[in-house]
């Protein structure tokens, strides 16, 4: 087995060999198989080897979203988080596979082609950085960069059985991440080890004057890597053993509780009646911002550009080369922002979001940590699913930290049959030290299982 | 009066702020090459982000407060969305929900016109057509320049009541503009552009017309007409008892009448919501008061301060207030002068025929201290009024002292009173008839014959003195 593909950012950092000439070697050989990159990059100056989601725009290197009408993107400039990471010796070998502009939750939606789970290659990575995550967890990088809007770190994170946080919102800068919901949008690390997403953190957070949204707030986000936990008091709630949840992972998160009590972290069950409502809010949210973002993806002021005899077919064409996810929630976004229908829709969303805040906040007022398993499914099968609505609601436990902005993150633990079982731990705003070192408190019995060394 | 017209108006500024709404590009791009004053945020490319100016906010405040409006602590801003090829975007930065000021006034002849709203927001992008119209191009070109330029949207009341009264709120509210600083208000450079909402009441009939929007008038002047003209139009349409239709029309420059562009029944859902980009800006009633201490005096204080303290009439006062730069030139050269009455009249007769209120008076060659060194040189009788007028064209145009211009053109006044008086005798002599006219009380003679010495000294004899020579020769 390549040595290569178990690597940390910690052992690379200690290393001296040509890690960079290692991943892109790793890449030419799995890739094939794996489908998470859209882009690799040959040539490019850094020492650690990272993936970067391709909604994360690199300046001189095609973006495409994984959407046809961007397939010819080439950026004038960096993300910020692109920046951070060039100073910081990383190398960006390539741009990871998504759902497109990350509106889904199999990267099935992307315009070029299905990323596969390294576990089981019949099934979906999870999504929407399902080529970030695929990318880690057959070992293809060191670490990646995803973007979560309602879970698209976590979810494929859990997938493939590596570590996906998803960090407060305001944390890191957003600058040169292709909007999809802005006011949800967060980007964060996808790791083998805490550790990793820690180191990461800091390179990559930090008030950023081009994103008004970024906080000015000095965090060190390894400093609680090393804390023993065991006086935590963490609450769970018993909408995770509802309808919708897969028999495995019900067993799964009831094995992760006793793995819990028996280190001597106190589980506590919570009601959380509002969960239900959490994909309902997301989906009239999300969309009314993904109908004001993309609009200006029209083959005229950009995109790739379908000429026809007329400006109004020229768009039209243009309009069509989107797929059908992101036009059916440009749709509904249009539809709920109407002025007939804002106050019904958006208007009633946003309340019950400050809902879903007020009440997540009160328990993290009391609870150090709330715990659910990621997704109440494992990876599903290529083309399994075709009921939108039955799409929707996997996002059912990752959605609230999105709505709420708090920091979450999956890590995984355990199997469902042979697939991987991820469990999301979620804090307090700007506790992200503490939600990661929690994770790492867990890890050091629970690491991180590759697929090429479980047993089957 | 039968019917009486009911007018609000919806005014853009464009705000003279260093930088543009939301980036760091330059906000004075007229003329500029098209496409040379952009960058990432400003042409909406994927992944770049909003930030808004702090200086945008600085000049609505300032604005707001001049206005007499209620300027907010919470602010924020929102999308307006809307599919048009010079919004790279797709939808435009503004402020609906949460407005940076309300409920103010602007005081115009002592009556008081209300403003509904101030807002901030983002100017849009230039369309250019390969021919006249847009029907008839060939193709169309984008400038994005002017994307992301600051704007102060300005709503009124419906309390103007005539075209006039439209155009002199225009024109109060640019002086007010240009005195804060905070934009030129040239009309005719777009920096300060208008719509209005006019309908017409029928007072016999106590019925009011539908509200017609008038856009493209691109001067005062433009404003007024296509108030007049749609006045008559709408007041023509009660007379025939036809419904006005609710619409919005344009003014025609070759025609000089409104055309219809749309009815208002198509009118866009523009789907705003909260601009999910930038939180909520709050500023607190201290911040709010530090911005608006510096606000400097406002054209209505200054005109009332000249009158009080030069002792000026009302019309010499409004004149030397027209503009910052004339009333603080004005100040200046009163300071050296030390005679208000005297350097107005200079100021309105003589420098307002080379200059127009708007110059800048800093870079001019003629100076304060000239004024005063002219004064003297009237006052010393050294030399006439009349040359005071040349030489005072001479400073401003060469900027050099009065004394020196009068030393080297040799100008002096003649105060040689043998040679007067021998002048004056030769005229008496060649007109005894007049003499004698002057001596059985045509006094008004007098005239005459100082006149005819200044025409032989071509003005240069000291005017006070032959007076004097003359009554004493005449006998008088």
């Amino acid at each position: 087995m390549n040595k290569f593909k178990k690597l940390t950012i910690k052992d690379v950092l200690k290393g001296e060999e040509d890690y960079v000439g290692e991943s892109l070697k790793v890449i030419r050989k799995e890739d094939g198989d794996i489908n998470a990159f859209i882009t690799v990059v040959e040539q490019s100056s850094g020492k650690i080897p990272i993936a970067v989601k391709d909604n994360i725009v690199t300046e001189g290197i095609r973006t495409t979203c994984a959407s046809k009408i961007l397939e010819d993107f080439i950026p004038p400039f960096d993300a910020t988080v692109v920046e951070k990471l060039k100073k910081n010796n990383f190398a960006i070998v390539g741009k990871t596979n998504l759902d497109e502009f990350a509106m889904g939750t199999g990267t099935e939606y992307s315009a070029f082609f299905v990323t596969k789970n390294p576990w089981d290659k019949e099934r979906v990575a999870g999504g929407s950085s399902g080529g970030s995550a695929a990318a880690v967890a057959s070992g293809e990088v060191v670490a990646a960069l995803g973007s979560d809007t309602g879970g698209s770190i976590r979810q494929p994170a859990a997938f493939c059985g590596v570590i996906g946080f998803k960090p407060t919102y305001g944390l890191v800068s957003r600058y040169g991440l292709v909007a999809f919901a802005s006011s949800l949008d967060q980007i964060g690390p996808i790791t083998k080890t805490t550790k990793d997403a820690a180191y990461l953190m800091n390179v990559i957070y930090g008030k950023d004057e081009r994103d008004a949204t970024t906080v000015d707030k000095k965090i060190d986000f390894e400093v609680l890597l090393e804390k023993d936990f065991s006086k935590a008091v963490v609450a769970y709630p018993e909408e995770v053993f509802g309808e919708g949840v897969e028999e495995g992972v019900k067993k799964q998160f009831e094995e992760f509780i006793k793995f819990l009590e028996k280190k001597g972290v106190k589980v506590e069950k919570i009601s959380f009646p509002e969960l239900k409502y959490s994909v309902a809010t997301y989906y009239i949210i999300a969309p009314a911002e993904v109908s004001s973002n993309l609009s200006r993806f029209d083959g005229i002021r950009f995109g790739t550009r379908v000429e026809e005899k007329g400006l109004l077919e020229t768009y039209l064409k243009s309009r069509k080369q989107l797929g059908v996810e992101v036009i059916r929630r440009i749709m509904l976004g249009t539809f709920t922002l109407s002025a007939a229908y804002y106050d019904a829709y958006f208007e009633k969303a946003q309340k019950v979001r400050r809902l879903i805040s007020n009440r997540l906040n009160n328990f993290l007022e009391k609870y150090d940590f709330i715990i659910t398993p990621t997704s109440p499914i494992t990876a599903f099968k290529i083309g399994e699913v075709r009921d939108p609505l039955v799409y929707y609601m996997m996002d059912i436990f990752t959605i609230p930290a999105n709505l709420a902005g708090l920091p979450a993150i999956s890590i995984p633990f355990g199997f469902s049959g042979n697939l991987p079982v991820g469990m999301q731990i979620m804090g307090k705003r700007f506790d992200d030290p503490k939600v990661l070192g929690f994770a790492n408190f867990i890890e050091r019995d629970v690491p991180v299982v590759f697929p090429w060394e479980a047993k089957k | 009066m039968r019917f009486k017209p009911v007018i609000g108006l919806e005014i853009h500024v464009q705000l003279n702020t260093e930088t543009k709404a939301f980036c760091s590009c330059s906000a004075d791009v007229f003329e500029l090459e098209p496409n040379t004053a952009i960058c990432p945020v400003c042409t909406g490319q994927p992944g770049a982000l909003p930030v808004p100016s702090k200086q945008m906010y600085e000049f609505g405040i300032l604005l707001a407060a001049a206005l007499n409006c209620k300027i907010h602590e919470y602010t924020k801003f929102d999308r307006k969305n809307y599919f048009y090829p010079d919004l790279p975007k797709g939808y435009q930065i503004t402020q609906y929900f949460y407005p940076l000021a309300t409920e103010g006034f602007l005081e115009l002849d002592g009556k008081k016109i209300r403003i509904n709203r101030i807002h901030l927001e983002e100017d849009a992008g230039k369309l250019i057509h390969s021919s006249e119209t847009i029907t008839q191009a060939e193709s169309s070109f984008v400038d994005m320049n002017r994307c992301g330029v600051p704007l102060a949207e300005i709503v009124t009341e419906p309390d103007i009541e005539s075209p006039e009264e439209a155009k002199k709120f225009l024109e109060k509210l640019r002086q007010i503009l240009r005195y804060l600083g905070v934009s030129t208000g040239d009309m005719e450079k777009g920096a300060l552009r208008c719509d209005a909402n006019i309908s017409v009441i029928d007072l016999e009939n106590n019925v009011q017309s539908n509200k017609v929007e008038v856009k493209n008038m691109n001067s005062f002047k433009f404003v007024e007409k296509a108030l007049e003209y749609e006045f008559e139009r709408i007041k023509s349409q009660l007379k025939r008892g036809e419904n006005v239709l609710k619409e919005t029309r344009g003014w025609d420059l070759s025609t000089k009448t409104t055309i219809s562009m749309r009815s208002k029944e198509e009118a866009n859902d523009y789907r705003y919501f909260p601009e999910p980009d930038i939180p909520p800006v709050v500023i607190s009633r201290e911040e709010i008061k530090k911005i608006v201490e510096k606000m400097p005096e406002l054209p209505d204080e200054k005109l009332n301060r000249f009158k009080k303290k030069y002792t000026l009439t009302d019309y010499e006062a409004k004149i030397l207030t027209s503009s910052v730069k004339l009333a603080d030139f004005f100040e200046r050269c009163v300071f050296e002068t030390k005679n208000p009455k005297e350097t107005s009249n200079w100021f309105l007769t003589e420098l307002l025929k080379y200059t127009s209120s708007e110059d800048d008076f800093d870079t001019l060659k003629i100076k304060p201290h000239h004024f005063k060194e002219l004064f003297e040189l009237i006052v010393d009788g050294k030399i006439t009024r009349n040359i005071a007028k040349e030489i005072f064209k001479e400073v401003f145009e060469t900027g050099k002292s009065p004394s020196k211009i009068v030393e080297e053109k040799g100008i002096e006044v003649i105060g040689d009173e043998t040679l007067i008086e021998e002048m004056l005798k030769k005229i008496m002599d060649e007109n005894k008839d007049k003499v004698e006219a002057y001596k059985n009380g045509k006094k008004g003679l007098m005239g005459f014959f100082v006149g005819q010495v200044m025409k032989q000294t071509k003005g240069k004899a000291d005017a006070r003195k032959v007076n004097e020579i003359a009554k004493k020769l005449l006998g008088d």
